[in-house]
């Protein structure tokens, strides 16, 4: 479970600029939810999903993750939970690493990386038969350096990272938003079966209200900071995408 | 035919400096000039240590902390206290001048007539042969052991690192300090070519380090343009082509020498050279489109 107590975050504090991202937002994701979260842009979004990573740290409040305080851990810390999927498909992977090397640190996200060497005959073959799954026939290019391939295979594939090592929580910030519309129905259906078949609870971004009507089991919309919308359960599944078009009217 | 031997000779005493900063500059992407200094930080503490008569297995890993402490301190500068790396590394090397100095206790300390690794082991007869050998059997070990880190978890790390720093840190390192243990061994190489040149030529000098940061760019630069003629993705080739790199920059300025240009010239040759090499794949590019 993660829990977001009364936390604020303030860009820029006293100059021209300041830029008052989050106030005072207060939020309970539980285990196994798929949470979704829209909102225009400037609404904060971005800033939570951070702030549960930790590449931002709050001015004030409280995170805890499954009970432990978090709240002062940088985000190379909070990876023992926490595995990412970011918007921009470069920032999720190393370009110029093989696919291979790629799934080896993921596999590796919990751990120490050592002084040993861990890609072997049988880590390639245990790769191979994952990236085999995806059915984008990658499993023979995974030699390759992982910036030779499409934005739509590398989000795929950092989907499949995630998943590599044991994972509680998976943020997805936008990871659609640089694809076109067939590769981010791929890429949102694998994200789906991930998110089931491991349990993961998910924090989802996005602003293609299709996709935040279609997946999660929540979803909230943000806006200066704050949660305007809040639908769990029953009330997410009866949701009517026009009532969603409505929140942005 | 001498004169291409010793400029052999002095190439594979760099190819540890060129290991170094292919290692700052390419791996993990930062402009490292921190080497000036360090690279006379260990010319310095081998002829010290040479004169006191201290064996090599003192000497050796005395030159490599004392290279991993300086690349560590650039590191620190420049990750903690969040500063430019190229000022960081400025600033160290300034500081390194001084500290070189106290060290050496004057500007120019010859080690003739002392025991060096060259005359430690006299396999053949010709002492440029002699050193060859050992020196060969020097950088073999070295690249082995660099080849071998880089291809292990950590050394995959240390890659990404250079790579895409949001992604390892979602992936649990913490990059600060893997920078700055990638600058640490970096400079340790780079003092390694200290420690090999001191030894080579005869005597360590206070001023032997300026401008040696382009020897070992020049070096690097050279493998960059072979790996990417060649479109090579392997981590062990990129570092034999390293080392070639270090060889023929030592050869082309040997045939500069040998054509007849003035030896106040050789910098700016050099220079020279190293502009060509960068500007190469842009020219040819240019012809092409």
């Amino acid at each position: 479970m993660i829990t977001i107590a009364d936390v604020h975050k303030i860009f820029n504090k006293g100059k021209a600029n300041q830029v008052n991202a989050v106030n005072g937002l207060t939020l309970e994701i539980k285990d196994g939810e798929f949470l979704v979260v829209v909102g225009s842009n400037g609404s904060g979004k971005t800033t939570i999903l951070n702030l549960i990573a930790g590449s931002i740290l709050p001015d004030k409040g409280n995170i805890s993750i499954d009970g432990t305080d978090v709240t002062k851990l940088p985000d190379y810390k909070r990876s023992q939970w926490i595995a990412r999927v970011f918007q921009n498909p470069l920032s999720g992977t190393a370009p110029d690493l093989s696919i291979l090397d790629n799934f080896r640190l993921a596999s590796l996200r919990t751990k120490t990386k050592g002084l040993s060497v861990g890609v072997n005959d049988a880590f390639k073959k245990q790769v191979q038969e994952k990236v085999a799954n995806l059915g984008m026939g990658l499993q023979d290019k995974i030699e390759q350096p992982m910036g030779t391939l499409s934005g739509g295979q590398r989000q795929a594939l950092t989907l499949l990272m995630s998943v590599m090592d044991s994972c509680k929580v998976l943020l997805l910030d936008e990871p659609t938003a640089a694809l076109d519309p067939r590769s981010a129905d791929v890429v949102m259906r694998t994200a789906d079966t991930l998110i089931k078949d491991f349990k993961l609870t998910a924090v989802f971004i996005t602003h293609n209200l299709k996709d935040a009507f279609n997946y999660g089991t929540r979803i909230i919309q943000m806006g200066e900071g704050l949660i305007i919308n809040d639908l769990s359960g029953k009330d997410k599944a009866s949701l009517k995408q026009n009532d969603l078009f409505n929140w942005f009217a | 035919m001498d004169f291409y031997l010793t400029a052999l000779l002095q190439g594979l005493c760099f190819s540890a400096i060129a290991l170094g900063i292919y290692i700052s500059m390419k791996i993990f992407n930062i402009p490292d000039i921190t080497t000036d200094g360090s690279y006379t930080l260990g010319g310095v503490v081998t002829a010290v240590l040479l004169t006191n008569h201290q064996p090599t297995y003192i000497i050796l890993p005395a030159v490599i902390l004392a290279g991993a402490m300086a690349g560590a301190l650039t590191g620190i500068i420049h990750t903690k206290l969040k500063i430019n790396a190229l000022l960081a590394g400025i600033l160290v090397m300034t500081a390194l001048y001084s500290v070189n100095l106290t060290i050496l206790g004057r500007s120019n300390l010859p080690l003739i007539n002392l025991p060096s690794l060259f005359t430690i082991v006299n396999v053949v007869s010709d002492p440029n042969q002699n050193t060859f050998l050992i020196l060969a059997i020097f950088v073999v070990l070295i690249t082995f052991l660099i080849g071998y880190l880089l291809k292990t978890d950590f050394g995959i790390a240390m890659r990404a690192t250079g790579n895409s720093e949001s992604m390892i840190r979602s992936l649990g390192v913490n990059t600060d300090r893997m920078k700055i243990t990638g600058l640490a061994l970096a400079n340790a190489l780079t003092a390694l070519s200290g420690y090999l040149v001191a030894q080579f030529q005869g005597f360590a000098d206070i001023s032997m380090g300026i401008g040696i940061v382009i020897v070992g760019l020049g070096s690097v630069i050279i493998a960059e343009t072979l790996i990417n003629w060649f479109k090579l993705t392997s981590v062990w080739l990129s570092l034999v082509l390293v080392l070639a790199g270090a060889v023929i920059f030592q050869l082309v300025l040997a045939f500069t020498l040998s054509v007849g240009v003035d030896p106040k010239l050789l910098k700016i040759v050099t220079a020279g050279f190293v502009l060509v090499i960068v500007s190469l794949p842009r020219l040819s590019l240019l012809k092409s489109s």
